[in-house]
This record gives C-alpha cells, structure tokens and sequence, in this order.
C-alpha cells in the first residue's frame, strides 16, 4: 500500500544540514496498522508527513497504492491527499468551527457534494466516532479525547485509503489513549483502512499494531511483527523503548547480572502456552529448582504473554531448557558462561 | 463662557463629515489593508509561500508610509490626490490620503493576527487537499477573524484621529470645526463640545469592537 524507498530528507542547522531521515525502506501493506516508533527527534514526524508530502524528500521515492507521488504537484497532490486522513497531536481542528463544521471542512473543499450530502456524512462519521449529540458544539467545550474523535471523523471524511496518525494519543490521559486506540482498530476492521500510526510509548505499539518500524537517528533499526520486536527486542534504542514501557524502569535485563549460582535464561510464554503451568512441570521433571529474577505479564493485541529472567539450578538444567523448548517456550541465555550441551539455544549479551 | 450660542447645525454637519470620512475611508483602509497584510502574511518566513525579496520589498514601503507623520504625509500626498480624486478639498480630497496613511497600519495588525493563527490548522488544512487559497479563505481568516475584527477597531480609532489632522487642511469635521473655532477664535465653548462628541464617538467605536470580538471569539 505504501513504500518508501531510500528516502533521504535533510533540514539546514547551524553547522550545516542535518540529516532527519538517512536511507529509509518501508513496505506497509494494505489493511495493517503499521506502527513507527522512536524517541524523539527520531524523525518519525518527518516520517509521516512523507507520505502525504507535507514534506518532500531530498532523495527516494514514496509510492501510495501502486502511484509514485514524490513528485505529484497541484491539483494531483490535492486529490493524493483528499485519499490519505491524517490525525494529529494536537488535533488542529478549526476552533471557529463547531464540530460538524470540522467534519464538514474536508467534503466542503472537494466542492463535489451539496449540503445535504454533506450533512448526511458528516452525522454518518460522527455516529461513527460516538459524537453523535456533540455536532452543534465548538471544539473549545470538548475533551482531549472527543476533540481527537472529531479529528478521526474528519480524517474520514473523504473515505480515504490510508489514516496517519501522528502521535494521535500522546496529548491524551491513558484511559482516553486506549478508548482512541479501539476506534482507531475498530476502523481498520470495519473500513479495511490501513493505518500508520506514529508514537514514542511502546504500550500503544503493543495495544494497535501488526508490525512496527523502530525509528533511531534517521534510521530503521529494527522493523517486523510487535510480538518480535517487542519481546525479543535487539537494538539498543529498542531495548531502550521497551523499558521505558515497564512499571520499575525495566530492569529485566539488568537483573540477570546479579545471578548467583544457577543459569539464568530468559523464557519468553506466548499465546495459549502463557496460561499453560509449563514452568513448574519441567522443572520437577528434570530436579531443577527456579528463582524469578524479573518478568512481565501482558497482551500484545488479544495475544497473552509471560517473559521472565529465572535462574536455574539443580540436576538436569540443560535437560529442562530442552523440555521447555520442546513445550513451546522460547529460551534464550543470558550472559555468563553458555552451555555448550545446549544447541541451538540463542545466546543473548 | 457660554453655550449659548453654539451652532449646532455647525456641529451636527461637522459630525456627519467626520462619520463619512472615518466610514468610507474605513472601508477602502480594509479592503486595500486586508489583501497587503495577507501578502505580507503569505510572504513571511516560512509560511506558505516564503519569499524574502517580495517580503523585504513590500514591508520596506509600507514602512515608509508609516514613517511619515500624517499632517505631513497629507501635504506631500496633494498632488497625487489631485490625480486620483480630482481635488485636494472635503471630503472626496481627504479620503485617499486617510487610505494611504492607514491602510499600511492595518495591513501589518492583519500580518500579526494571521500569524497567531496556530499553524497546526493550516497543515491540517493543507494535509485535507485544500489549495492555498481555500487554506486562506476558509481556515486562516475565520480562525483570525476575532483578532482581526480587534484590528479593524484600533484603525476606525486612529482615523478618527487623523481625521481631525485632515480637517484643518481642508476636510471639514469635528476636529477643523475645534480648531477653527476653540484655536482660531477663542470659541472655547464649540472645542470642548467638539472634543466630547469625539470621546463619546472613540468610546462607541471601541465599545462595539470589543462585543464583536466577544461574539465571534470561539477559543
């Protein structure tokens, strides 16, 4: 649906021009929700705007739905962007307008409908988003979350292929993101729009998204499916993203330093094994005794996972790592010495 | 001192060149205004079309015109309002000049108040397919429409003022009627009464400024 092809885009600094985005290859398909991900100054706003030309690369191309558009002017860049919604941080809606007005704005600018058509759609998109009784409203009576409803409704006004969400949540509290966050699947469910979705949280990543791009310095360090990227995470602003994501700063990692006698190694539980009493079996199976060093239980979309850092120790531990594999579990080691009984385990520094 | 024999039909005839002249004068001020401060607005650094040159050019003449204090710019300005108007004198010879020394004024509160427009809105817009011109037309003016109804009221004040400046010199109103009268002929009495009208007058203008921008201040 949308690609992007070496994209380079420099903007002038003090000393020089600073490169924002550095050789950027995406491929995001049609219907995913497609989620980019980095701290900021990462460049995942210039990222967006790309795609619809807010801004223009400095080199590359970006193709929407088959069609080159880098170099789409005028008109054909009105009609480009008329097929791409776009949500913003700070919702920029049209304070002089009530809501229905901001829903309106986008049909009134094709000129291709009358009024009645217009009102028409725009009760059809506010029922859509649940605002149904808020239309005749000004956007200064709303919440951060009902105003970011009305930004969505607006984004679809014009039946568009691709919804691009820049930071559509981080102004909002955590409840009003994960309410913002259903609709925006929901859509995708119902509309089969596929959406990219900009973020510096990991948990909304990890709430939305089939595949994530993890954005570093202009770069692409590390891009495919969250349940990869988010649990086995292996570049370091990646990790970096992750932690920032856990309640005590995650020190999940940190903690296998601190293992005294036994072997640590990282279980990774996901899908149905996660609620499944593995742990425990294979290590009566095999004389082995277990301390939990670290963990994290949660959802990744509707998919349950466990990950803990345990050390073990007692008769047979290459023999349990082999019986945990067997049962579906990843196990990855974690620093000190490897085993060299065990192959085919990956070692993880 | 006595206000006694005031002449009122004097006074009353006075007002209505002074309302003539603020009004039409007013309305050409916005309507040249308007499109300059828009230009300056398009113009500026990094807005929709940046041009420096077009800019620096366009905002070096308008200040200019402000430079030139306005009894001044008045005597400088006959001949070509002569050109223009066909006469220097009343009403119809005071208006062009009263353009000329407002319209750059009101053109840079037009630049501000566009400008304070948040310039998420005009991405948004831009992002939505619209062209410059409905950016402009729909979005950017009715988001600036309270700031540039203030704008609107500060220049009826200042024209009010310069009115009286342009009275002296052949325009007729209140303020030739106080310094005809109050300084060239001792007629205290007329300049005070002339100088009340003027207050109330200022006040009304500002007063109903002010409720405008209430009403359509949506923020």
């Amino acid at each position: 649906m949308i690609r992007l092809e070496n994209i380079t885009k420099r903007f002038a600094g003090k000393e020089g021009a600073i490169a924002a985005l550095d050789g950027i290859d995406l491929a995001i398909a049609r219907g995913e929700i497609f989620g980019v991900i980095g701290s900021s100054g990462a460049g995942k706003s210039t990222l967006v705007r790309l795609i619809n030309l807010l801004e223009r690369p400095d080199g590359g191309e970006v193709f929407v739905a088959g069609e080159r558009v880098t170099e789409a002017k005028g008109q054909r860049l009105r009609d480009l962007r008329r097929t791409i919604g776009m949500v913003f941080q700070h919702f920029n809606l049209l304070s002089a307008r009530t809501v229905a007005g901001n829903v309106a704005y986008p049909l009134e600018l094709t000129g291709r409908f009358c009024k009645a058509e217009i009102a028409e759609r725009v009760a059809s998109l506010l029922d859509r988003v649940g605002l149904a009784e808020h239309a005749r409203k000004y956007p200064r009576q709303l919440s951060g979350g009902q105003k970011q409803r009305v930004g969505i409704a607006r984004a679809l006004a014009c039946e568009p292929q691709v919804l691009l969400c820049d930071e559509a949540t981080s102004a909002l509290d955590p409840q009003t993101t994960g309410a913002v966050l259903d609709l925006l699947r929901q859509i995708n469910r119902d509309l089969g729009v596929t959406i990219v979705l900009i973020t510096h949280e990991m948990d909304v990543i990890r709430h939305t998204c089939d595949r994530v791009a993890v954005l570093d310095r202009g770069r692409v360090v590390e891009a495919g499916v969250v349940s990869q990227v988010f649990l086995h995470p292996r570049h370091a602003a990646t990790l970096r993203l992750v932690r920032e994501a856990e309640p005590d700063g995650g020190s999940l990692d940190a903690a296998a330093v601190s293992d005294p006698a036994g072997r640590a190694v990282r279980l990774t539980f996901t899908g149905p094994s996660a609620h499944k009493p593995i742990l425990g079996r294979i290590a009566r199976e095999n004389l082995v005794d277990y301390a939990i060093l670290a963990g994290r239980v949660g959802h990744i979309r509707e998919t349950p996972y466990a990950q803990f850092i345990v050390s073990l120790s007692g008769r047979d531990v290459a023999g349990a790592i082999a019986g945990l594999r067997a049962s579906g579990v990843d196990v990855e080691l974690q620093g000190g010495a490897p085993l060299p009984e065990i192959e085919g385990v990956r070692h993880v520094v | 001192m006595s206000f006694d024999n005031l002449y009122w039909g004097d006074i009353g005839a006075a007002l209505a060149q002074t309302l003539a002249m603020v009004g039409g004068a007013l309305l050409l001020t916005v309507l040249l205004g308007l499109p300059l401060g828009i230009l300056l607005f398009l113009t500026g650094r990094q807005q929709l079309f940046q041009a420096p040159i077009a800019y620096g050019s366009l905002s070096f003449v308008l200040s200019i015109v402000r430079s030139v204090p306005f009894i001044i710019l008045l005597i400088v300005l006959m001949p070509v309002t002569v050109l223009v108007t066909g006469t220097s004198l009343g009403i119809r010879g005071v208006i062009f000049p009263l353009v000329v020394g407002t319209a750059p004024f009101f053109a840079r509160l037009v630049e501000t108040a566009l400008r304070e427009v948040d310039r998420g809105i005009i991405e948004a817009s831009l992002a939505m397919g619209a062209s410059t011109t409905q950016t402009i037309v729909r979005a950017v003016l009715p988001e600036a429409l309270p700031s540039l109804l203030a704008a609107i009221t500060v220049t009826a004040i200042v024209l009010v003022d310069y009115t009286a400046m342009s009275g002296a010199i052949g325009g007729g109103g209140l303020g030739d009627l106080a310094i005809r009268y109050g300084y060239h002929r001792f007629q205290t009495e007329i300049m005070l009464v002339c100088v009340a009208i003027l207050i109330v007058f200022v006040q009304l203008i500002q007063a109903s400024g002010n409720r405008l921008v209430t009403h359509f201040s949506r923020k």
